[in-house]
């Protein structure tokens, strides 16, 4: 035995020394072009704008402003790619460019993780283990369809729709941008693209997987810009669909303004879904499942379980698992890999979350907000995950979308009650039931109005499974064979 | 409580009276429990943070040994290693590189009860326990005289713990008092000695048994958990000790009492020892991060600690000849 005792050496306590990933993988051009006609050109303006590193609030990049005549440029190229190569090749063909594209994102896997948590703010651990794998999968998926769709629809006959529009949020970068792009390549259109004005540079990353996958010019463009640059792709004339994820109060915007087209339109927009936990559930998963639902990605998910419904016998225990387990989450530095809670994506977005924080406190919720297990950083945009507890299905926070690490707590006495107060809301994208009885899950699920409804997890996605709301959670479906039909005619 | 949830109910005399408890079978969700504790695998353990954590593990182990082919000399080659895991000239060279705290000894060894006269002798003057499964190990199925006389062999010869096994036969069988009312009476015959109840949960079937049993095993007064015999796959494994450490958070909760656990047998390299660290840390919290509440059963692993701590220290690794193999 070692008898020379010393005071140096290990710390004599357990603690998660940081483990950064390395950030060197990826090179960040100064100022990023727009994609157009499969090159990398500048926006007619010559103007940029910054995007930033939400974890410690400076610059990352530069990103090109498209206006009018950029986007009319990329639909014009998509219109071009579309009469002359795209929609005359034969699915098969199209499906072996997108089993290259998505086969060239699992090598480049690494850098798109970085560069993803580097523009978003989210944890290394999502983006590896989420994020990126689920890009890959959805192309995969879509390249299986493309030379299938004459089965698509039993007995009938289907066509391409031609140019679509599509504008994707800041919340998954990459994983929207494969939501709207493959689908939309296997049935034949071409595309134009706008991603969210903070997260452009993965996009832009995958623009050069295009280039190398060899996918002719012009299949798909990305303009980058904000509303300004939306709204032209919306209006554009030559546009034949609008496909669009992002808030309700935009997907309104946009519906009123194709009102008098011919564009066809899908909506993926927010919600206020509930997490309903039964007494004979199995509670330590389902606190698991709490967790999972509304501070993955820092609560910045359409889907997130944001209202929590909890049977009253079990409320005060169930709430009391959920602030130890929360305590235990580590907030910080995004490309730390122990990191569970990332940064908020923007200034603006922490600036809302903690506005309606605030009037959560002010309308006399029951406020908890959870100590970190990891110093928080003091540059960046971060939120502690919090509570409110008694929340009445009147109070803002049962109502309103925070789009935050931000849960709002209600209990219900029956199963009747339960499904009364998942439904009470403008929304209805998803919902989670939580009990270890079968035929009560079935019974529920049967009477909720929502577009997904998960029993016993939360927040799993798949291409295979079709996602989409209710009511002002929007139309149309994202994923499997219903994902096809937004963007195939049947004849 | 509403009408699919089940309480089984056990009956303890206290002398002339009798009290009955009621045991809550808590539902556990199979893949919800396999994902949380695969969520374990994903922490990233560096530097200082990773050297604790080895030495913490090492501190942990219950060195052990049970097989049919034991014998004196085997157990006194274990006991040696126990007191001296690191040949001194290795850690003269650990201490030429950094100034160290000394690295620890096991917590215990774990043998069968004729050995415990000669680790006893072995490990005179050590602070080093002396475990030893009693209660006829590994099947435990032997008439309960049998196995309180075994208990009190090991006893009587110097063990400080009894790792005894439950009666799987009575609590697959729906017989969950005669489990209990086995336990109770290996505790009584334990006195001082802490008591370690083997669930052997790879004959348990299913994650709601392995709660149930951690439950009734608490209940009738073990000190610790622990997984496995290791004579039976599957041994340890992250979800099943997950489960454990559930029933034992919320045991804690209701009793106020801390229950040890120890997973056994499978832990073999120290990749995994950490794993284990970071789910007992995240669940159960720092006031479980010692050898009195958190053990690992195991044998391999104490030379798998050592070549990372030489490695953490050194930035090297030593080739695996350089550690005695007992």
């Amino acid at each position: 035995m070692n008898n020379k005792s010393s005071t140096l050496g290990p710390p004599n306590s357990f603690e998660y020394a940081p483990s950064l990933e390395a950030t060197d993988i990826v090179k960040i051009q100064n100022k990023n072009k727009l994609f157009i006609a499969g090159k990398f050109i500048a926006p007619t303006s010559n103007k940029y704008f910054p995007t930033y590193n939400p974890a410690t609030g400076e610059i990352l990049a530069q990103i090109a402003e498209a206006n009018g005549k950029d986007v009319d440029l990329a639909v014009k190229s998509a219109r071009k790619a579309y009469n002359s190569v795209w929609a005359k090749m034969s699915g098969r063909e199209r499906g072996r460019y997108l089993y290259r594209i998505a086969r060239l994102i699992q090598e480049r896997a690494k850098e798109f993780m970085v560069l993803e948590t580097l523009d978003n703010g989210k944890p290394i651990k999502e983006s590896r283990d989420v994020d990126i794998p689920l890009v890959a999968a959805h192309f995969f998926y879509y390249a299986g369809w493309a030379d299938k769709l004459d089965y698509a629809v039993p007995g009938k006959k289907v066509a391409p729709l031609g140019v679509v529009g599509q504008i994707i949020p800041w919340n998954f970068p990459l994983l929207m941008a494969a939501w709207k792009i493959a689908p939309a390549l296997a049935c034949g259109n071409t595309v134009v693209i706008k991603p969210a004005e903070t997260t452009s540079l993965s996009i832009l990353l995958l623009a050069e997987i295009f280039q190398e996958a060899g996918l002719p010019d012009g299949v798909v463009n990305i303009i980058t810009g904000a509303g300004e640059t939306g709204a032209a792709l919306v209006n554009h004339a030559d546009i034949n669909k609008v496909a669009f994820t992002g808030s309700t109060e935009v997907g309104k915007i946009i519906a009123r303004s194709i009102a008098n087209s011919n564009k066809k339109l899908t909506l993926e927009l927010g919600g206020k879904s509930a997490n309903i936990i039964f007494e004979d559930a199995a509670i330590d998963q389902a606190v698991e499942g709490v967790i999972n639902g509304i501070f993955f990605n820092q609560g910045h998910v359409c889907c997130a379980g944001s209202r929590l419904l909890i049977e009253e016998s079990i409320g005060d225990m169930f709430v009391e698992k959920l602030k130890i387990r929360m305590n235990q989450l580590r907030v910080g530095n995004p490309l730390d890999k122990n990191t569970d809670i990332g940064a908020i994506n923007s200034k603006d977005e922490l600036a809302k979350i903690k506005r309606l924080i605030q009037t959560g406190i002010d309308e006399g919720g029951n406020y908890f907000e959870a100590n970190s297990a990891s110093v928080i950083p003091s540059k960046g945009f971060f939120q502690k995950p919090c509570f409110f507890n008694g929340v009445s299905s009147a109070f803002t926070l049962s109502r309103v979308e925070v789009f935050g690490p931000v849960l709002a707590i209600s209990t219900f006495r029956t199963a009747q009650e339960a499904v009364l107060k998942a439904n009470d809301t403008p929304y209805g994208l998803a919902a989670g039931i939580w009990s270890e009885k079968g035929s009560k899950i079935h019974k529920i699920a049967s009477q909720l109005k929502a577009g997904i409804i998960w029993a016993n997890t939360y927040n799993k996605f798949d291409p295979t499974s079709p996602f989409g709301g209710y009511n002002e959670s929007g139309f149309g479906r994202e994923g499997g064979r219903h994902g096809l039909f937004p963007y195939l005619e049947v004849k | 409580m509403g009408d699919s949830l089940r309480t089984i109910t056990v009956k303890k005399n206290n002398g002339a009276t009798s009290e009955s408890i009621a045991i809550f079978a808590h539902p556990v969700d199979e893949v919800g429990v396999n994902e949380r504790a695969d969520f374990f695998t994903k922490r990233s353990l560096k530097k200082d943070s990773k050297l604790s954590a080895l030495y913490l593990a090492m501190s942990m182990c219950d060195l052990t040994t049970l097989e049919g082919s034991d014998t004196p000399g085997k157990i006194i080659q274990l006991c040696a290693k126990a007191c001296h895991p690191v040949p001194p000239d290795l850690i003269e060279s650990f201490l030429q590189k950094k100034s160290l705290r000394p690295i620890p000894t096991v917590a215990a060894v774990c043998v069968y009860p004729l050995m415990v006269p000669i680790a006893a002798e072995a490990l005179r003057g050590s602070n080093i326990g002396i475990a030893s499964v009693a209660t006829a190990f590994p099947s435990g199925q032997a008439p309960l005289d049998v196995k309180i006389a075994d208990t009190r062999f090991a006893l009587d010869h110097g063990a400080s713990e009894i790792d005894m096994v439950i009666n799987r036969g009575a609590f697959l069988s729906g017989n969950y008092q005669q489990m209990f009312d086995e336990i109770l009476e290996i505790k009584a015959a334990c006195g001082e000695a802490h008591l370690k109840v083997i669930l052997e949960t790879g004959e348990l079937g299913s994650y709601d048994r392995v709660r149930l049993a951690s439950d009734i095993a608490m209940e009738a007064g073990a000190d610790f958990i622990k997984t496995s015999t290791g004579k039976i796959n599957p041994a340890a494994t992250l979800p099943v000790t997950l489960v454990m450490l559930q029933a034992v958070a919320d045991f804690h909760k209701r009793t106020g009492k801390k229950i040890g656990v120890k997973p056994a047998g499978g832990i073999r390299n120290s990749k995994q020892a950490l794993q284990y660290l970071c789910m007992v840390n995240e669940t159960l919290g720092s006031e479980w991060m010692n050898p009195h509440l958190f053990r690992f059963g195991a044998s391999a692993l104490v030379n798998d600690l050592l070549k990372q701590i030489y490695k953490e220290i050194t930035g090297n690794y030593y080739y695996d000849k350089a550690f005695s193999i007992d």
